[in-house]
């Protein structure tokens, strides 16, 4: 994995700009998603979850396990705002 | 752990960093942040990004006028980019009564300076040109209204501050304020005990539960607001659409996601349940549908909720407790926190200071619900 791996393909999120945050000392999940946006783009994370843990697990020296996950909030996959409305289909 | 500090602040928000980033760079040193979590982990993070001039009272007007001053050169002072972008807030009237409370709004703004001005329905349509005008009687509009990342606006004052010395520590929770003889003496946390005579709570949604840790009764409360957020889409419109008879708030970001949400005073939990309902996002698509109907078939992607730190007249609460020296606050934001907290970070570390304080701060003090002397807000969502 180089610094241009794509981490995060909704956001375009790279790995070294991922990297850049872990040096600066953020380790966490929460911390990376929020300054770089790695998992908030329409998979919500479904895609990039799993490889951002294992980034960071391997960068800490530590188990996946013991790299706490972001909330997943509804919808569970993308709605359209009109379905969420009542509309019926045109 | 450290096991002294000149100021303790409790909560790495961004009404916490701002504070220690203006104290520090005003000289003070041996500033310490407590944070349960992680930065903007909490209410900063959680809200709608917007900031606006348009309020009913002189004080929110004149701290949002100031506050906006501020962040218009923060991405420069701390070298941080917060994606600050000024398009402006456009508000609807739907009522008389409403459109008459407009008028009065926008004499009190123009007064202090502010922009504001009321436009036409044919005018608002100019501004947003997706925009469903009907039922419209006109629009309060400021175009130096707009909205910024709070995430990267937190970070950016809490790096802002740790380069001019100031310390955070995560994952570190205040557990009890003690003192004696009615002064600030230590505060207690989970990593261990840190003297000090100087506390801040700037614990925005939690803000009632770090006064009862110091035995100071703050009269405050938290109540869930959710929101929700698309996948990103074509640039359609610039400013945040508001309204609050038909209440709702929502903009479409420079990112491109379309962000919004409504408050629910009387439905909503208080507390902090801070979980997602069906009924909101159904809620909210109506809305949002029926004002911009073109954006029926963006995809919401998440929805998400926060908690408003609700005080008895909406304005925040700032300054020392009258009957424990050392004790400060900068609470009670009622949902305006983040785009206030430049102005009342830097009130906040003049008042810690004893420098003189540019706006005044006396009239937001705790001792004004005892006075009977609310400033009551009629412009809130």
């Amino acid at each position: 994995m180089d610094d241009n791996t794509i981490i995060c393909r909704c956001e375009d999120v790279t790995w070294g700009e991922i990297r850049k945050q872990l040096d600066k000392g953020y380790t966490t999940l929460d911390e990376i998603k929020r300054i770089t946006r790695a998992g908030m783009g329409p998979c919500q994370g479904k895609t990039c979850q799993r490889i951002l843990l294992r980034a960071i697990a391997r960068y800490l020296n530590k188990k996946v396990e013991d790299i706490p996950i972001s909330t997943f909030r509804p919808p569970a996959k993308p709605i359209p705002l009109g379905t969420l409305a009542g509309e019926k289909d045109d | 752990m450290i096991k002294s500090a000149d100021i303790v602040i409790i909560g790495g928000g961004v009404q916490g960093c701002s504070i220690a980033y203006n104290l520090a760079k005003r000289g003070q040193k041996n500033i310490i942040i407590l944070e349960k979590n992680t930065c903007a982990s909490g209410s900063s993070g959680r809200c709608g990004a917007g900031f606006r001039q348009q309020f009913g009272t002189e004080m929110n007007c004149i701290l949002a006028r100031e506050s906006i001053k501020m962040l218009e050169r923060l991405t420069e002072e701390l070298d941080y980019d917060i994606e600050f972008n000024q398009k402006g807030y456009l508000i609807l009237a739907y009522t008389e009564k409403e459109l008459a409370q407009f008028k009065k709004n926008v004499q009190l703004e123009q007064s202090l300076g502010i922009d504001a001005h009321l436009v036409t329905p044919e005018e608002a349509k100019e501004i947003v040109p997706p925009l469903n005008t009907s039922d419209v009687l006109a629009a309060s509009y400021c175009p130096t209204d707009g909205n910024v990342n709070p995430l990267l606006t937190t970070f950016a004052y809490a790096e802002a501050a740790q380069r001019l010395g100031v310390k955070l520590y995560r994952f570190t929770e205040a557990q009890k304020i003690e003192s004696e003889h009615n002064k600030v003496t230590a505060v207690l946390t989970n990593q261990g005990r840190i003297l000090t005579n100087t506390v801040v709570n700037a614990a925005g949604g939690y803000a009632k539960e770090v006064g009862e840790m110091a035995g100071v009764e703050i009269p405050v409360y938290s109540q869930r607001h959710q929101i929700l957020v698309t996948e990103p889409v074509t640039p359609l419109w610039e400013s945040m659409l508001m309204s609050f008879s038909r209440n709702f708030y929502f903009q479409q970001l420079p990112h491109g996601s379309i962000v919004g949400g409504y408050g629910d005073p009387e439905h909503e939990i208080k507390g902090h349940d801070i979980g997602s309902s069906w009924q909101f996002v159904s809620t909210m698509a109506k809305k949002m549908t029926r004002l911009i109907p073109v954006i029926k078939n963006v995809r919401v992607v998440r929805q998400w909720s926060g908690s408003y730190n609700m005080s008895p007249d909406s304005q925040p609460i700032l300054g020392e407790y009258p009957r424990l020296k050392g004790y400060y606050m900068s609470v009670g934001f009622s949902g305006h926190g983040f785009m206030l907290a430049p102005v009342s970070g830097k009130m906040l570390a003049q008042c810690i200071l004893e420098e003189e304080i540019d706006l005044p701060i006396e009239k937001l003090d705790i001792g004004r619900f005892e006075r009977g002397e609310l400033i009551l807000e009629p412009s809130v969502v």
